[in-house]
């Protein structure tokens, strides 16, 4: 148990504030996978090699007619925001896990530390890695000639979805965790994601992909809404539609993976 | 096992790889699962880039089914690797290392097991892409030299993780095996033919040694051979250089006590 955690536990007078126990938890969770190299690097890593490989090798791509923009880079950009955000399963639910399995969760459950403010410290830590690393993506993007139609507004909101679908993320991640208890049973659930990926509209626009079956599957495929949220910022400028369809989901796949974990995780402390 | 010459125990230790596949068919699966879903989501997802101006090629999906050989063929000697890295780490190749005067037995046996899984995984995938109307207008020696020039990519594949898991002899070294492959393969024409590709990935494209094999076998399955010689060539270079990468990988798990 960190220091800072400790102390946040053992204040002498009354019990720590939520706020107190979840600021703990979300520092000692950044620091933890900050540590984590194999978890970081790739995170970073993945998506910027994809948005390289995707933005020069489907280039040719923007030659289909009704294509919405000219710049394979800028429709791949959103791609890239939300396979970062995928990461978030690792930080959300890695730490977790691995708290578990050590006897952590078992230790604080002891302590006046409430189960929403483990769960709240550890998807605080998640989202504020995952804002850092979309702010690199989006740099980099930037840097490299992609446009964002909504301007600079536009920018602050692709950091809000980004924060937003990490959480989402996130939540799956201490889903997997709280139900298995293993950072292992954690491993398989990012390459089921990323594979789902790829059966969305990632790489082309639903309306241009010609294969029926593959259309009804990327339209049934929440993660298509996650992609086309950034997607309209960067190429059509403020949809409301695709913005509430990416919020509404991504929202809906947090509360529900929560909902199940936090119910979980209360019986799990009360049995510790 | 005790004093068996180089085929007889390569023999036996592929033996044993491919029965554990059989009776764990689960180890197995990923090798051929990855690449389906990489077939499907290009496939079908992305046809629309084969009716681009320049495309150039008949088939989207046959253009795509040979990216997705590759990766099959590739993942079988990955995973087999997988396989030498547990083995070495448990002292299971230790012991076989002591009953047998030819070490490379443990490179050539693990490298035949990838074989078989790999003739096994093209098989299959080549069926479900004949079965998804892939065009397949190349003659029987065609598609033949194709697959063989997948196979040889295999052997390639095996003979570099397993140069890593002589050298790491932890199963903790599975991404560092497979994250190079993974970036070769998307490194050479992947998406659309090597003239449609544009900047630095062009380059890459060019660079990289495994986009005459793409490119040959691509033109081998509709029957439109190009640059075969060059692929082998290629190939065999990657094979050579490959050996010397996990014999010396061998000498270096001998010097560290596998003896």
């Amino acid at each position: 148990m960190t220091a800072g955690v400790a102390a946040a536990i053992a204040e002498p007078v009354g019990d720590p504030s939520l706020a107190t126990q979840v600021g703990q938890l979300a520092k000692r969770s950044i620091k933890k996978t900050m540590r984590q190299i194999s978890v970081l690097v790739p995170g970073i890593v993945f998506p910027l090699f994809f948005l390289a490989v995707n933005s020069s090798g489907l280039s040719s791509a923007t030659d289909i007619p009704g294509f919405p923009t000219d710049s394979y880079l800028t429709f791949a950009l959103a791609t890239s925001l939300v396979q970062a955000a995928l990461f978030g399963v690792f930080t959300g639910g890695g730490a977790l896990a691995q708290d578990i399995q050590t006897g952590f969760l078992s230790r604080l459950a002891l302590t006046p530390m409430r189960g929403a403010a483990l769960l709240a410290g550890q998807l605080a830590g998640a989202v504020v890695l995952g804002l850092i690393v979309s702010v690199i993506i989006i740099a980099v993007g930037l840097a490299a000639g992609a446009t964002v139609a909504a301007g600079p507004g536009g920018v602050v909101v692709l950091l809000l979805l980004a924060m937003l679908f990490t959480l989402a993320f996130a939540s799956i991640g201490v889903l997997a965790a709280v139900l298995t208890g293993s950072p292992q049973a954690i491993q398989p659930v990012f390459p089921l994601l990323f594979i789902l990926m790829f059966l969305s509209s990632m790489a082309l626009p639903r309306n241009l992909i010609e294969k029926d079956w593959f259309r009804t599957i990327a339209t049934a495929n929440p993660l298509s809404y996650l992609i086309e949220a950034p997607r309209s910022l960067l190429i059509s400028g403020w949809d409301a539609e695709a913005l509430a369809l990416g919020c509404g989901v991504a929202a809906l796949i947090a509360i529900a993976a929560l909902g199940v974990a936090s119910s979980r995780l209360r019986s799990k402390m009360l049995r510790a | 096992m005790s004093g068996g010459g180089l085929a007889s125990v390569s023999l036996a230790l592929a033996g044993r790889h491919l029965k554990k596949l059989r009776k764990d068919p689960g180890l197995f699966m990923p090798t051929l699962v990855m690449p389906l879903f990489f077939f499907l989501a290009f496939a079908g997802g992305l046809s629309a880039v084969g009716d681009t101006k320049d495309f150039g090629y008949p088939d989207y999906t046959s253009f795509v089914f040979v990216f997705v050989m590759f990766q099959g063929v590739s993942y079988c000697g990955v995973f087999t690797a997988f396989a030498l890295a547990d083995d070495l780490e448990s002292g299971f190749a230790r012991r076989i290392l002591l009953n047998t005067p030819r070490r490379v037995a443990i490179i050539s046996g693990f490298a035949l097991a990838a074989l078989v899984q790999a003739i096994a995984n093209a098989a299959a995938l080549f069926a479900i892409g004949a079965v998804a109307g892939m065009q397949i207008s190349g003659s029987v020696p065609q598609l033949l030299t194709m697959f063989a020039i997948a196979l040889v990519l295999n052997v390639v594949v095996t003979l570099f993780a397993a140069g890593l898991a002589l050298r790491l002899r932890s199963n903790q070294a599975g991404s560092l095996m497979l994250t190079p492959i993974f970036i070769a393969l998307f490194l050479a024409p992947v998406y659309v033919p090597r003239e449609l590709l544009t900047g630095w990935l062009k380059t890459a494209a060019g660079l990289n040694p495994l986009t005459p094999l793409i490119e040959a076998c691509r033109g081998l399955l509709v029957g439109n051979p190009v640059s075969v010689g060059l692929a082998f060539a290629c190939a065999a270079g990657l094979a050579a250089a490959l050996s010397v990468w996990a014999l010396t990988g061998l000498r270096s798990a001998e010097r560290s006590g596998l003896k």
